[in-house]
Order: structure tokens, then C-alpha cells, then sequence
């Protein structure tokens, strides 16, 4: 798959701070790429580099085959984590600005803001002023100005705050559309439930230095544990549990299940298999319960960001 | 269309669509007639309550010849009632006040020895004439003691008005001279405070950008440079725009106020003209000079004068705003721009100082030259010098060095602004403004 954006080796300072140290990301055309990272990372301000806010002390980024250059603002779409919009401006007026801005003509930015508001179900709010929004109805606006002009790369700062469940899913469906309808998304944030729900690939940045990247599911695959967890019903748990921990390592669990069962998390060691572990346990009872524990977004990041502290 | 054009649209229409411009614009001219109309019925007002002074002579030496009424005082002789029963009466309230003249040897004696009882303290200008009544009285005692002639004293005074011609040929006088003070004190008082007003509003409407989070929506489309550019001349349109309104809105309601009123233009206007000007107005008013000053102001380099005008609102605006946005870029909030506000306000004030204390002495003087060619006051003091005749060179050589200063100030003032629109959180001092100015990109 070919890439939209290339980000090659980009260093950003400011001052005697390194913002940025030789970070590179790859982000393949009609995806949803998490950037993810503890606060402070550098997450913004790459994603400021990518909207050309600021600039590279050194790096290269491509879009879509071309450096990057000062035409292509009209080719992106940001909303930003901090975000807000001019409180005293009409929203109909607002929204046409900020489309003329991004180099819409004023009747084509019309047109689109008219398609926007429809189905948003919101063209009633065009003549009010954005003081006179509550805080949700002002996010939708905000997401409505930053995707109208059909930017090929969506870059996305928590799009989710601010809304309630039923918007944020609204919100969560508009994007994976966007994305089927061929635009590329950058999606950061700090819920990792979102990010198992919509990212295809992500990349950790952590204290200025991306420390992973790749395709969700080969990272869980490489951060897999090969543990199990196992729920048995047996006459005698103490024995099962110490003839288990001859041939596996063997940690308590928490869950629980229906009948008084033994409840372990056992890691599969000196090259067992999953069909060793699960004939030992059929040969001592009834097993209940059998699930390899995948590891999360969540879990991921928490450990590769321990790992590299 | 361009983006620093549509920047320039929403600066400007957000500007006059708001409330305090409409107000500013159609009430300050209505304001501005009345209350000249207020000072000049205050005038009249105040001069028609005539004062009564009494007085004692015991020196035997005053007439009433000395103690002539005047429009405004009436003088009573009361030497046959007594000092202590003179004194009475006045502070009883029946009269201004007392003056009482003892009687003396010597008039060295005398002219040490005279008093004056009054209820309230008596106005400054009552004073001086009655000081003046008696030092002439006692001067003309004296010289009398000395044998000399007072009619020939008389006879030998002799009052000459100079005329004053420059070499382009104009014909210049007092009454002109004061003219053109007046004109060049407002318009630099005018530029001082445009400045200051619209120089504010472009700081503000940087916080509010702050403040709103919106900065960083906009710059993600159009350059931190192109945003700040369209605010400056949003903002100076809007003064121009309000300027010309003034003008024809004063044009228009003097002209009715004086149709209606049948008040004289002339006086109207001379009730709003800086002090320093007063006595050449008077002097134009006491006789039927009210058409020589139309014809004088007529006389004034008026198209030299408006363009110039306009070149250094721009200029000076431009160069002053720059350092406003700056201000507006490095703050969360207005309460923080207090440290940075000073300097910028300083020069300003600084100009109309320079400009008030030099430029009505001597308006070519080196002082009023010098600081009309520093860029940081000479908006100010070059149109104070411009009704004077300043020569196209030295307004060449101005007004390059103030646009090659803005554009270095502007310059300078984009880098700070372009980091600071993106900073939250810490109040900025002088090191953080010098550090940014050394970030790249």
C-alpha cells in the first residue's frame, strides 16, 4: 500500500529543548493511524509540523509524493485538541470563513457547509453565534469545518472530548467513513478503547523518540505473552495447581465464574504449546474456560512506555 | 480570493459591526459639538454676573476716572462710609469685595499697603486688573513727582504689527501662526490617539484569538505573518473609516448647529482650540474677522496636509500595531500586557510632548527636526510641522526612515507573534521574547 504522508527523520528544537529526535512515520493511504503518546511526547508538535504551524528544524515530509509545501493546507484538516472558535461570529458566517480560508470559493463552501449542516441536523443553529452553543453543539461545528473542504489527511487531537457517548459514536461513524470514502486519518488520543476500535496501524512517542510503530495487530502479536487464562472444575485444585507449575509458569487471577472453579493465568514456558496446556487441563476436570489474554492498547502502552524510562 | 484579503474582511467587519465602533463613531462628533457648545453658553454664562467692588480711598488720591466699570465689574466708591463698616457690608455678602486704600507718607509706602477683603478667594484675573489699575495710578504719581510730562509719555507710544513672509511667498501673521498650531496639535493629538485606541483593539483581538483556541485552527490554513498583517489593516481600516466619518459628520452638524443657533462658526470653534491659540483667535473675533479665518484655514497646505496624514496614520499605526500584536501574542489575558505596554506607549506620549513643547516655539528648531525624523515619534511631530511648511527632502527622508522601520518592526514583532499565538500557560518576560526570536521555523 502506498503511503500518504512519509515523515523521515524529523528533528525539532526549541531553544536547548529537543522536541523531536530523528522521528519517522509512515502513514499508508486510507488508514486510521494512531499517534499515541504519554502527555508531553511530542505528539503536538509534530502534528503542528504536519500542518506546517511550524517547521522542521531538519527532516523531510511528504505528502502524497511532494514535500510538503504551503499549498497543501488545503489538502489537510486539523482539529486540534485545544480547540475553540471566534464566540461573538454567526456560526453559518464563521464556518464560511474558516472554508474560504482553507481555499474553498464562497459559493462551493456554501454548497458543503449546506450538505454538513443537514445532516448533522443542525441548520437551525446558522444565524446564532457560537456563544449561544452549548459546548457539544459547538464540537460539531468544529467537526464540520474541519473536514467540509474533503481534505485527503484528517488529523484528529482527541476528537472525542467534549461529547456524550451518542455524539462521540456519531462523531467515531463519520470518521470511519471518511476513511472508506478514501481520506487518511491521524488520530490521536489518550483512550486506548478508541484505538482498539478504530486504529489500523499506530506508533508510540515517547520523551521526543517514537519507540514503536506498526500495524495494531503485529504489535499485539509481538507484545503476546502466550499466557492463558483457565478456569477448571476439579476435586482437588491445591494438587492440579502444583503439577501445573512443574511444566508452567503459574500466576493468581482475579475473575471469577459461575461455578467454584480453580481460576489461573498460566504462561505457556520451554516451548509447550496451547494444545499441551489444554490437554493437561482436560485430563484433570472440566475445563470452563480457556482464553489467551491478548494484550490491550492500554497494556501496550504502559509497558513500552515503562520499558523505555 | 486571497486569504490576507479575506483576513482583512473579518477583521474589519468584526470591528465595525461592534457596538462600542458604532457608538465611537456617530456619538464621539455629537459629543465633541456639544460640549463646545456647552463651554461656549458656560462663557457667556460666567460673564454675565457682574462683580461689585467697593472701595475705601483714604489716600484721596484715586478717581473714579481710575476705577472705570467695566462689562463684567462695576467699582463703587464707599471712602464716606469707612473702612470697618465697608468691610461689613462686603461680609454680609452685599458686594464682590473690599478694596481698601490707607493713607500714606510715601508711595513706596502706599503701594505696599493695599488690601483687599473678600468672602471667597478672589479670581486671578480680578486680581491682575486691579493691580494693574494702581500700579498705573501710583506709576503715573511717580513720574509726576519726577516733572514729566504724562501727554508726552502718552504721545510717544507707538504699537507696530510686524508682517511675516516666508520665501515661497506666503504671507504669514499671528492669527495664521496660531492657526496653524491649532491644526497641527490636532492632528497629532488626533494620530496619538487613533494609534492608541486601534492599536489596543488589534492587541485585544489577538488575546481573543488566544483565548478562543481558534489561533491554532487559523494558522493550520494561513501564515501566523498573513494573520497578523490582516489584523493590522482590518484594524486600520476601520480608523480610517471612522476618521472620515468624523469629518463629515462635524462638517455637517456645524453647519446645521450654526444655521439653527445662529451661532458663529468662528466663536463655536474657538471655545475647542487649545489655549495657546486663544489669543489669536480673540484678537480675530473682537472684529469682524471671522471671514479672514476661513480664508486663512483655506490658505493651509490642506491636500498636503491630508495625505501626509494618511501616510503617517498608516506608517505610524502600522509600526506601533506590530508591537501591540507582539504584546497580544505573548499574553493569556489583557491583565498580563501591563509590563509590555509601557514602552510602546512611552515614544508615543513622548512625540506629543516633544510636539506640544517644540514645535509651537519653533517649529523648525533641531529638537522638533530631530524627533520629526525618529519613526517612533515622528507620525506625531511631522504633522505638527506640516501646517509650518516643512520641505519635500526632509519629508522624504521621514518618511523612508519610517517605513523601513516598520517594515524591521513588523518583522521583528511577526517572530514573536508566530511563537507566542501557540504559548499558554506562563506569563512571558523579556528573556522568553528574546528566546523566541531566535527560534526557527
Amino acid at each position: 500500500m502506498k503511503n500518504l504522508l512519509e515523515i523521515n527523520n524529523v528533528v525539532k528544537k526549541y531553544g536547548d529543548y529537543t522536541a523531536l529526535n530523528d522521528v519517522s512515520i509512515h502513514i499508508p493511504k486510507g488508514s486510521v493511524y494512531g499517534l499515541l503518546g504519554p502527555n508531553g511526547a511530542g505528539k503536538t508538535s509534530l502534528i503542528r509540523i504536519i500542518n506546517q504551524i511550524t517547521m522542521q528544524d531538519s527532516g523531510s515530509i511528504i505528502l502524497d509524493g511532494e514535500p510538503l509545501a504551503p499549498k497543501h493546507t488545503a489538502q489537510i484538516g486539523y482539529l486540534p485538541e485545544e480547540r475553540g472558535l471566534y464566540k461573538s461570529m454567526k456560526v453559518g458566517e464563521q464556518a464560511l470563513y474558516l472554508a474560504q480560508l482553507k481555499g474553498l470559493s464562497k459559493a462551493e463552501a456554501k454548497k458543503r457547509l449546506e450538505y454538513w449542516f443537514d445532516k448533522f441536523d443542525i441548520s437551525a443553529w446558522w444565524g446564532k453565534k457560537i456563544e449561544e452553543l452549548s459546548k457539544g453543539m459547538a464540537q460539531k461545528v468544529q467537526f464540520i469545518v474541519t473536514v467540509m473542504h474533503n481534505p485527503k489527511l484528517l488529523i484528529f487531537d482527541e476528537p472525542f472530548s467534549g461529547f456524550d457517548p451518542i455524539n462521540a459514536q456519531l462523531i467515531a461513524k463519520e470518521i470511519l467513513q471518511l476513511r472508506d470514502e478514501g481520506a487518511t486519518i491521524i488520530f490521536s488520543t489518550h483512550r486506548m478503547e478508541s484505538v482498539e476500535e478504530m486504529c489500523d496501524e499506530i506508533a508510540l512517542i515517547d520523551k521526543s523518540n517514537k519507540i514503536l510503530d506498526g500495524k495494531l495487530d503485529d504489535i499485539k502479536r509481538a507484545f503476546r505473552t502466550h499466557t492463558f487464562q483457565v478456569g477448571l472444575q476439579t476435586a482437588n485444585p491445591k494438587e492440579v495447581e502444583a503439577q501445573l507449575k512443574e511444566y508452567f509458569e503459574v500466576f493468581p487471577s482475579n475473575f471469577k465464574l459461575l461455578n467454584d472453579s480453580l481460576t489461573l493465568n498460566v504462561k505457556l514456558t520451554k516451548g509447550n504449546s496451547s494444545n499441551d496446556l489444554l490437554s493437561f487441563l482436560t485430563s484433570k476436570g472440566e475445563v470452563q474456560h480457556f482464553v489467551e489474554l491478548i494484550p490491550s492498547a492500554n497494556d501496550i502502552f504502559i509497558e513500552a512506555v515503562h520499558k523505555n524510562s | 480570493m486571497s486569504k490576507l484579503k479575506l483576513i482583512i474582511q473579518r477583521e474589519f467587519i468584526a470591528k465595525v459591526r461592534n457596538k462600542s465602533f458604532i457608538m465611537m463613531t456617530f456619538l464621539s462628533p455629537l459629543l465633541l459639538v456639544g460640549m463646545g457648545a456647552l463651554v461656549y453658553f458656560l462663557m457667556q454664562k460666567n460673564d454675565e454676573k457682574i462683580k461689585e467692588i467697593v472701595y475705601v480711598d483714604n489716600s484721596a488720591m484715586f478717581s473714579k476716572e481710575d476705577f472705570k466699570d467695566t462689562k463684567s465689574i462695576h467699582y463703587l466708591d464707599y471712602t464716606a462710609l469707612g473702612i470697618e463698616a465697608t468691610k461689613k457690608k462686603v461680609e454680609e455678602g452685599d458686594y464682590y469685595g473690599a478694596l481698601i486704600i490707607p493713607k500714606q507718607d510715601s508711595l513706596e509706602l502706599l503701594a505696599q499697603s493695599i488690601e483687599f477683603y473678600s468672602t471667597d478667594s478672589p479670581g486671578i484675573s480680578v486680581m491682575n486688573s486691579l493691580e494693574n489699575k494702581i500700579e498705573q495710578k501710583i506709576r503715573n504719581e511717580k513720574l509726576n513727582s519726577f516733572g514729566i510730562d504724562l501727554e508726552k509719555i502718552k504721545a510717544s507710544k507707538i504699537s507696530t504689527d510686524i508682517k511675516m513672509f516666508n520665501f515661497s511667498g506666503e504671507e504669514s501673521s499671528k492669527l495664521i501662526n496660531g492657526l496653524k498650531i491649532g491644526v497641527g496639535a490636532l492632528a497629532g493629538y488626533l494620530l496619538m490617539m487613533f494609534v492608541m485606541i486601534y492599536g489596543t483593539s488589534v492587541m485585544r483581538s489577538v488575546i481573543e484569538e488566544k483565548t478562543s483556541r481558534i489561533i491554532e485552527i487559523i494558522v493550520s490554513s494561513v501564515k501566523p505573518f498573513q494573520l497578523m498583517m490582516g489584523k493590522i489593516l482590518g484594524n486600520a481600516s476601520a480608523g480610517l473609516l471612522q476618521f472620515f466619518i468624523w469629518g463629515i459628520l462635524l462638517f455637517v452638524i456645524v453647519t446645521i448647529a450654526s444655521s439653527i443657533f445662529g451661532v458663529d462658526m468662528v466663536e463655536m470653534q474657538s471655545a475647542r482650540v487649545p489655549a495657546e491659540q486663544m489669543d489669536a483667535m480673540k484678537q480675530a473675533t473682537d472684529g469682524d474677522k471671522g471671514q479672514l479665518i476661513i480664508q486663512e484655514i483655506l490658505k493651509l497646505p490642506i491636500l498636503k496636509m491630508f495625505v501626509l496624514f494618511i501616510f503617517y496614520f498608516l506608517g505610524g499605526f502600522m509600526l506601533y500595531s506590530s508591537l501591540f500584536a507582539a504584546v497580544g501574542a505573548a499574553v493569556d489575558n489583557e491583565t498580563d500586557t501591563q509590563q509590555f505596554m509601557l514602552p510602546i506607549m512611552a515614544p508615543l506620549i513622548l512625540g506629543v510632548y516633544v510636539g506640544f513643547a517644540t514645535v509651537m516655539n519653533d517649529p523648525h528648531g533641531s529638537i522638533a527636526v530631530l524627533f520629526s525624523h525618529i519613526p517612533f515619534t515622528s507620525p506625531i511631530v511631522m504633522l505638527m510641522r506640516v501646517p509650518f511648511g516643512v520641505s519635500w527632502t526632509e519629508l522624504a527622508i521621514s518618511m523612508a526612515l519610517l517605513l523601513v522601520t516598520f517594515i524591521f518592526m513588523v518583522w521583528l514583532a511577526a517572530k514573536i507573534y508566530r511563537v507566542g499565538i501557540l504559548m499558554y500557560g506562563k506569563k512571558p518576560t523579556y528573556k522568553d521574547l528574546y528566546k523566541w526570536l531566535k527560534y526557527k521555523g
